[in-house]
């Protein structure tokens, strides 16, 4: 009886505890590898459509479906093997692939593939794609470009008709108002499709590493990602992270959030308030108030997620599994699920406490 | 009549001319050419066309406007037929037993296909030179709206809700999906190169889409084609059906159940060296059946040929599966017939031969049970619901034949409204279409320039030893002025081109006769070029195309150093047609040529026609300076920027 009575406390004090911790979202995380059956464990970008997940890697395109992966390289038509980058037509249903040789379209298992040799894409490294409408928008290693393909016009961006005073291009995003690039030591461009216009956002403190003053701007120059969800322009950087509402700034930094590193690959805004954060040093995600950080321990690599309040109090959250790996290259989400491009394998995040 | 005068009126009966335009009435809509012509004896080598070859060219007169049937549907009570008459631009309504033209309908120009709504009470139509879909009331028989869609639309379908039209667009190689009310255009679906012709599984599960021309491939590989499935649910494209070896495919039909499909096709042989005909050297006719019935899953698939091995039947274009399913029905567009084919024997037969038989001429004697003698260009059938006749659009006969299928006879044959009088020019597009004057009547003009056109492919025809001389195939379009002929320029005019040249080494049989060679000039030299997509009306141009047409013309380069004058664009490329009509070594030449000296090709419509240079190396318009172009012969172009060449290309595309 007095056991029965002990466990009933030790479990009420328990509750109690994790009660004041912020409810983040708790992931079983299923792990894939060469071992069972992904091209290559270096997955750069991960993009799921309905019940399909596409995995672009180091070595080839897989997709995931039916429980069974299927491989697609420069056999196949694919651009080249090292796949850096993917995005949707939600329309046609058609896949894009930025790749280390070109510009890949996957339209029903034919492949058709653009390079700078025989289109009119700026330049073969491409690290970021998008779809807007009819339009395909391509950050490359030589600027940014947009193929119309009702008319297959390309159109070219780079520092001859935009701000744009670095031309390496990291990410784009697209929609029918506003396209940003992020630009790699050249701030974040933004295009105002209605009026052809294009600004530029930089680091108030130029190209150093200091920030002298919060929320002044964009976190630093070197920008990695973008990502424009409700009006909310996200940004990635590898000196921090910024949220910017077309008025206002807000920076993330390991100081003051529960950033796990300010070395940021990519930023994926859920809505106005929710963003995940792929580092180098874990996944994380923030609700618009706290943090929750999710990788393999950089101490032991065993599973850790850690949850931060608003008041910069972390509680480790006991799990039993983590990403594949702690370098985190992308994201994306299967209803309430999400799955993981890692350095080291691909994951799949099982949603635990949907309700 | 003395000889003095019979030889002038048929001169006189000859006569046609270049291009103006026919007065516009809903049924007349088409831009008409006029056509310059003389007959008699050709000297065939006087170099000067339009001097020597058409002395009477002043003499134009209009040409006639016949009605071009290509496509037919059935009201359902059986009681109207709906005949798409491409040539006139209408739709001509036919009360379906008696054959007698109640309506015509203006519907634009140059339509090639049309559907009907599923409760029938209206008619889409694409007119493919509009750029749009007539819609027709079929309670008044009158056009109600035009919507614009994409390039050339070729065909149309509905899906079974009403809801949703898909419009194949043959220029831009995809599938426009409409909103069936409005005709608002929601989105392209990627499909093959040229989508031509679409079918709607009878339970609307599946729209399946052919193409005239194939996916561009590597060079000199064998021709890959597709079958583009989409879902009509969710308006995507679920599958591509592979159809290995074949270029130039037309109908496909799916038997009421689904569980069989049809496609007829060209099989081209273009990568051997054109040797001799015989044997189906050159092209194959035939059919791919595919479907569960076949044996092998949804996904099999199996070539099967038409021809004999002496006989060959050429352009397979219409096909119908009877309601019971027992027999295949193919237009054989050159050879003037439709072929009968036994669904049962067809079955056993592939079963028997598991490995595939696509080679073999002696086997159509297994399971094609009849050939019907229809009239001249047949495309379009069209079963009558019971399965009891067969409708047969006979293009350049205008008119429709009906085949009773029980004694596959022709019944009777409907005559269009149009004229009854036969032109020079429409003998000269019967020949075009023929292969009557081919050994054993392989290959007519039209097998290689699809619809007046081209084919997309690389060829090794030149009687200069194998795998020497691969050449390119050029495209048609207004091609009069642009003497000389063939890619070593070695041709003077077009009845050198098509007469010896064509005889010898193409038809490897019978002469034209001097009238049947000046008919055919003629009807090649009034080919028009199809309206040009990339052109802004009123001759403007985009930003990109006006930098792209100072790239084309500038005397500097970037680094202010002059230009050549020959080693600019706009030298060799010059005048409305886009070429001096000389020939240059623009350094392009190979070991597989014998000389790096080409005629300079017309840019008509050159963002049509890839691939590009003188055997097709180059895939794209960009290939031709990124890879091909390394010490500047073909233009000084190494210096461009990379906005500036695709600045250039802009500018090429309105050529």
């Amino acid at each position: 009886m007095k056991k029965r009575l002990l466990c009933w406390l030790l479990s009420l004090t328990a509750t109690a505890a994790i009660a004041q911790i912020p409810k983040m979202p708790l992931f079983r995380f299923e792990n894939f590898t060469v071992a069972n059956g992904l091209p290559d464990n270096h997955v750069y970008a991960v993009l799921v459509d309905r019940d399909r997940v596409w995995a672009g890697t180091e070595n080839g395109l897989g997709l995931y479906e039916n429980k069974h992966w299927k491989v697609y390289g420069t056999a196949d038509g694919l651009a080249h093997r090292a796949v850096l980058s993917l995005a949707l037509d939600q329309r046609t249903g058609d896949l894009w692939a930025g790749t280390m040789g070109g510009l890949s379209r996957i339209s029903a298992g034919r492949i058709d593939s653009y390079t700078q040799l025989n289109s009119g894409l700026s330049n073969n490294v491409v690290y970021g794609v998008a779809v807007e409408g009819d339009n395909v928008w391509v950050a490359t290693a030589a600027g940014g470009c947009r193929l119309n393909t009702r008319t297959g016009e390309w159109t070219l961006y780079n520092d001859h008709n935009t701000p744009m005073s670095e031309i390496w291009t990291y990410n784009v995003t697209a929609t029918p108002e506003k396209v940003y690039y992020a630009v790699w030591g050249s701030g974040v461009l933004e295009l105002n499709q209605k009026t052809g216009r294009w600004d530029k956002y930089d680091d108030p403190d130029g190209e150093n590493e200091l920030v002298l003053f919060k929320d002044q701007g964009l976190v630093h120059e070197i920008v990695t990602s973008v990502s424009y969800v409700d009006n909310i322009l996200w940004i990635g950087t590898y000196m921090g992270d910024s949220r910017y509402d077309g008025r206002y700034w807000h920076n993330f930094l390991m100081k003051d959030s529960g950033l796990p590193s300010n070395f940021t690959n990519l930023v994926k805004g859920v809505d106005a308030t929710h963003a995940w954060f792929c580092t180098d040093k874990g996944l994380a995600y923030y609700d618009g108030v706290n943090w929750a950080v999710y990788r393999p321990s950089l101490k032991d690599g065993r599973p850790e997620m850690t949850v931060r309040d608003a008041a910069g109090k972390v509680t480790r959250i006991a799990v039993t599994t983590a990403p594949a790996h702690n370098y985190v290259l992308g994201i994306d989400f299967q209803g309430k699920d999400i799955w993981v491009a890692t350095a080291k394998g691909l994951s799949h995040g099982v949603r635990l406490n949907a309700k | 009549m003395s000889r003095h005068l019979w030889i002038s009126a048929r001169i006189l009966a000859l006569l046609v001319a270049v291009y103006a335009v026919r007065s516009v009435s809903p049924v007349h809509a088409v831009a008409r050419p006029i056509v310059a012509v003389s007959s008699g004896t050709i000297n065939r080598n006087e170099r000067s066309e339009a001097s020597q070859e058409y002395p009477n060219e002043a003499r134009a007169i209009p040409v006639e406007q016949y009605a071009s049937p290509v496509e037919m549907l059935m009201s359902p009570n059986g009681a109207r037929l709906y005949v798409l008459c491409q040539e006139s631009g209408e739709i001509q309504v036919l009360d379906a037993f008696s054959g007698r033209v109640l309506k015509r309908i203006g519907v634009g120009r140059v339509p090639r296909g049309f559907t009907l709504s599923p409760n029938a009470d209206k008619l889409y139509v694409a007119s493919s030179w509009d750029d749009h879909v007539a819609v027709i009331d079929t309670q008044r028989l009158q056009v109600i709206a035009t919507w614009k869609v994409g390039a050339e639309p070729t065909s149309i379908a509905v899906d079974h809700s009403g809801t949703q039209l898909f419009v194949a667009n043959r220029i831009s190689n995809d599938v426009a999906v409409l909103n069936a009310k409005t005709g608002s255009e929601q989105r392209r679906l990627e499909a093959g190169r040229g989508a031509s012709y679409l079918t709607m599984a009878t339970d609307g599960s599946r729209l399946l889409v052919t193409h005239v021309y194939p996916n561009l491939g590597e060079y000199r590989t064998v021709p890959e084609s597709e079958i583009t499935v989409i879902d009509p649910h969710n308006a995507h494209v679920v599958e591509r059906m592979p159809l290995h070896s074949i270029a130039g495919a037309f109908h496909v039909a799916l038997s009421n159940d689904g569980h069989l499909g049809v496609v007829a096709h060209l099989h081209p042989k273009n990568l051997v060296p054109l040797a001799h005909v015989e044997h189906g050297w050159i092209f194959g006719d035939s059919i791919t059946v595919f479907g569960t019935d076949i044996g092998k899953g949804i996904h099999g698939s199996v070539e099967v040929p038409l021809d004999e091995l002496d006989r060959y039947f050429s352009y397979p274009f219409g096909v119908a599966i009877a309601p019971d399913k027992r027999h295949i029905y193919v237009t054989n567009a050159g050879a003037d017939v439709v072929t009968v084919v036994d669904v049962s024997k067809l079955l056993a037969y592939i079963h028997a031969h598991p490995g595939g038989f696509a080679q073999n001429l002696g086997a159509s004697a297994h399971y094609v049970t009849a050939r019907i003698a229809v009239g001249a260009n047949p495309r379009g059938v069209l079963l009558s619901r019971d399965g009891r006749h067969l409708y047969v659009a006979n293009r350049l006969d205008d008119t429709v034949s009906v085949v009773n299928t029980s004694t596959e006879r022709v019944e009777k044959t409907f005559p269009l409204d149009g004229p009854k009088t036969i032109s020079a020019l429409r003998k000269g597009e019967r020949i075009f279409y023929s292969a009557r004057y081919s050994f054993q009547g392989q290959i007519a003009c039209t097998n290689c320039h699809i619809d007046s056109t081209f084919d997309g492919l690389t060829w090794d025809l030149e009687p200069d030893g194998f795998g020497i001389g691969i050449v390119d195939n050029r495209m048609l379009e207004d091609i009069r002025n642009t003497a000389p002929y063939k890619w070593n320029g070695s041709n003077p005019n077009i009845p050198t081109e098509c007469g010896i040249r064509t005889e010898k080494y193409f038809w490897r049989s019978q002469n034209y006769n001097d009238r049947q060679l000046a008919d055919l000039t003629l009807y090649i030299r009034s080919i028009p070029a199809r309206p040009n997509r990339w052109r802004l009306p009123h001759g403007q141009m985009t930003s990109a195309q006006e930098r792209g047409r100072a790239l084309f013309v500038r005397s500097k380069d970037n680094f202010g150093n002059p230009i050549a004058e020959k080693n600019r664009c706009v030298y060799c490329h010059s005048g409305p047609m886009g070429t001096n009509q000389t020939s240059f070594d623009v350094g392009t030449g190979k070991r597989t040529d014998l000389s790096g000296v080409f005629d300079t090709p017309q840019l008509t419509n050159i963002a049509l026609t890839a691939p590009y240079l003188h055997d097709g190396s180059a895939r794209s318009l960009e290939e031709i300076w990124t890879l091909y172009n390394p010490a500047d012969r073909h233009g000084r172009t190494n210096d461009l920027t990379k906005d500036q060449l695709n600045d250039l290309i802009e500018y090429l595309k309105t050529r």
